[in-house]
């Protein structure tokens, strides 16, 4: 996907959520989506499963009109978390211009979040980027359960985050970071517009 | 919903004067090329001044030069009710797609949304749909975007985007024109006295004359007899013009300037109806602890001021100028070819001088526009006066329009100054003419006479005319100002103002008799006024001749 399309004059953001199952993703969109002004966000798309679960993915389109000219819209995507839906992450990966990995905080998760990582890696090198090339923040959630149930954020950096990106602990719930990470990311996606993206 | 249009509103039955010249001009060009100029288009005006007979002309226009398009004509009320029977029947999305489906939406009586956040917000998604998809958008209200209270900002400023005009009172021209013109409709007629007379009363709209002038007619039929303008004024006089409105004064003079009586109008109240809640919140927002709305609105305004300035740093400065001036001019209607084509390069040499060349185009455009909007509305119109790329083809039309103004009444060539014998009282009048003829526009202008009638000054005149005439590339008007204003109230019935006043503005002298008899006539002193300048500010000779007894001339 092009960020920038000079032609239309559209910037169109297309962020990722991605992470283990049960991180909290959707929540992430579900909380963003109840606090965008009705005229600036379109329907929020959820395939779910009876429990809950994303079966496919979510998507929240919104808004932010026309900033220096230009008709500037965000596309918030998830992925499904559970292992054996990896071709569905595959596909709503393609064209990402950025990514916010969920992490669970809790640190019976921790092997789950390496996983999910590691796989966020290999997906992308499928489709021939490299992951230090891409805008990527982490959010570190669920950070409101007990402190013995979970790891903090500098244990989760230190376990995590190899390449020191951006993180920010959150509890997805109540709200708490969901904006943070979401302007986190924002900050470097659009960073890269200096970079000179090609039109589309 | 074009049943809903009411048969008799149409831009044909509608009297265009001073007052709605603007917002007739604008109702004309949307309903000609629907969602290519003014979008939306938004009309207020005091009560009874003519913004639903505006709306539903743009209607019927719109559909007698498209039969298969889709016109809907809602009162605010109407979309409120609709929109919160199809909500309760489940059916919110639906009725806002089939509302959204208009190709041309005529939306009446929005200042009924003050206070109503709900349905503002769904205005804003229509309107926004609906631009999206190049559709038409009118709105008329009886007050000005910023005074309906508690109007959303983006809704303000999107109404700005398009077009916001007004409807002011009617002139008294205007006023008899309309007089003359029902009438007529109505298979009566009055003098034209009587039309001037009551034209001359202090109505503050077009209902309350309407409303005068059926009691006349009642009065005509009821006395057998044919009604005089002074038997018309003291009836009327007599009798309360408006129930709760405007009392005419017994002493009030024939032209008063109208007051605003509209405004002393009482406002109808807001109905009270029930709006129901946002739909849809997920369960995120239903959550323990989520913030309220205050709060929610912060962190997301917080988020976009971010980004507003993250992007305003990245993207590259040319880029943004000419994505700016794509969208004001856009927004005014112009076409943005040229502009958008920028965009798909590389940096333009030199940007500045780009975007000054086709900020000329549009200047030349407009000038172009405004002359053809003097000369035929329908010319005025041209989608060509907007695309400035297409400069000359525009060019072209307004020389065509300009070939089809005719010339104006000239003199009669039956009065030869030559013919005239001089004599004390006639002398420095006569002097004065034949040097008003060998040097016109410079050395008396205008030139001013006083006499008293029978004394031959029609001749006086007609013969400087014939003498002006007399240049091969001379344009001369020569007329009395009765038949001026004559001409100016037809213009206004039938709406050819433009031309009319074009007819006068390409000529070489203006000379204009009996000057006093426009005492009290408004409209036509401004019109004069308009030609006055224009003639003393390119040196063109007036001839104005004022009856009084004995000779004498001033200059």
């Amino acid at each position: 996907m092009s960020l920038v399309n000079f032609t239309a004059r559209e910037i169109t953001c297309k962020i990722v959520y991605y992470g283990p199952g049960r991180s909290g993703k959707t929540s992430n969109l579900q909380y963003i989506y109840g606090r965008v002004p009705e005229d600036r966000r379109g329907n929020m798309v959820s395939l779910a499963t009876q429990s809950d679960r994303t079966l496919f993915f979510d998507f929240l389109p919104i808004d932010l009109g026309t900033i220096s000219g230009f008709t500037t819209k965000f596309q918030l995507y998830t992925v499904p978390g559970q292992v054996y839906y990896n071709a569905t992450r595959k596909l709503v990966l393609q064209g990402a211009d950025g990514v916010v990995f969920v992490a669970d905080s809790q640190a019976r998760r921790f092997e789950e979040n390496l996983e999910s990582l590691q796989n966020l890696q290999e997906n992308l090198l499928a489709e021939g980027t490299d992951i230090r090339d891409l805008p990527l923040v982490y959010q570190y959630n669920k950070q409101d359960l007990p402190s013995d149930l979970i790891m903090t954020p500098p244990e989760l950096d230190e376990a995590l985050n190899f390449r020191s990106v951006p993180s920010h602990a959150a509890d997805c719930l109540r709200g708490s970071g969901v904006f943070e990470t979401l302007k986190g990311v924002s900050e470097r996606v659009l960073t890269k517009l200096a970079a000179g993206v090609p039109a589309a | 919903m074009s049943e809903r249009l009411h048969p008799y509103f149409r831009f044909d039955t509608l009297v265009v004067g001073a007052g709605n010249r603007l917002s007739a001009t604008a109702a004309r060009s949307v309903a000609e090329s629907p969602g290519s100029g003014y979008n939306p288009l938004f009309i207020y005006a005091d009560p009874g001044l003519g913004k639903t007979h505006l709306l539903m002309a743009v209607g019927h226009r719109a559909l007698e030069i498209n039969p298969n398009l889709r016109v809907e004509y809602l009162t605010l009320d109407d979309f409120v009710e609709a929109f919160h029977t199809a909500l309760a029947a489940g059916q919110g999305e639906t009725y806002r797609r089939h509302v959204a489906e208009a190709q041309v939406l005529l939306l009446d009586d929005v200042q009924f949304l003050a206070h109503r956040r709900e349905m503002q917000s769904e205005l804003i998604r229509l309107i926004d749909a609906m631009q999206a998809e190049q559709c038409q958008i009118v709105l008329a209200s009886d007050r000005p975007p910023a005074d309906i209270e508690s109007l959303d900002d983006r809704l303000i400023r999107r109404f700005a985007g398009g077009l916001v005009v007004d409807i002011a009172a009617p002139d008294f021209e205007t006023r008899a024109a309309i007089l003359s013109m029902r009438a007529q409709e109505r298979n009566v007629d009055f003098d034209r006295d009587v039309y001037n007379a009551v034209a001359g009363l202090p109505f503050g709209n077009v209902r309350e004359l309407i409303g005068a002038l059926n009691r006349l007619i009642a009065l005509q039929a009821v006395e057998q007899s044919t009604l005089g303008a002074t038997e018309a004024v003291a009836f009327l006089r007599g009798d309360r013009v408006s129930g709760e409105s405007v009392v005419v004064p017994a002493d009030a003079p024939y032209a008063v300037a109208v007051e605003a009586g509209a405004a002393a109008q009482s406002e109808p109240a807001t109905p009270e109806i029930e709006v129901p809640g946002t739909d849809g919140i997920p369960a995120a927002d239903a959550s323990e602890g989520s913030a309220p709305a205050e709060v929610s609105q912060d962190e997301f305004g917080s988020f976009l001021d971010e980004v507003v300035a993250r992007v305003a740093d990245q993207v590259e400065a040319w880029r943004s100028r000419v994505a700016e001036a794509i969208l004001r001019w856009e927004g005014q209607g112009y076409r943005t070819t040229r502009l958008a084509q920028l965009l798909d390069g590389d940096a333009p040499p030199d940007i500045d001088t780009v975007i000054r060349a086709y900020e000329e185009d549009i200047e030349r455009l407009q000038a172009m526009e405004s002359e053809a909007e003097r000369l035929a509305l329908d010319v005025a119109g041209s989608p060509l006066f907007r695309d400035p790329d297409q400069v000359s083809a525009a060019e072209s039309l307004l020389q065509q329009a300009r070939e089809g103004v005719g010339p104006p009444p000239g003199p009669s060539p039956l009065w030869r100054l030559e013919d005239l014998v001089e004599s004390g009282g006639t002398r420095v009048a006569l002097r004065s003419a034949r040097s008003v003829a060998e040097t016109p526009g410079t050395r008396y202008n205008p030139l001013v006479v006083i006499g008293g009638s029978g004394r031959g000054k029609t001749h006086v005149l007609h013969g400087i005319g014939n003498l002006l005439a007399g240049d091969p590339d001379a344009v001369v008007a020569c007329l009395d100002a009765h038949a001026f204003t004559t001409e100016l109230i037809d213009a206004i019935e039938r709406d050819r103002v433009a031309p009319w006043r074009a007819r006068y503005e390409r000529a070489t002298a203006f000379l204009l008799d009996d000057v006093h008899v426009l005492a009290e006539k408004e409209r036509t002193q401004e019109e004069l006024y308009l030609l006055f300048n224009k003639f003393l500010g390119s040196d063109r000779q007036m001839v104005f001749w004022r009856s009084y007894p004995g000779w004498s001339h001033d200059s």
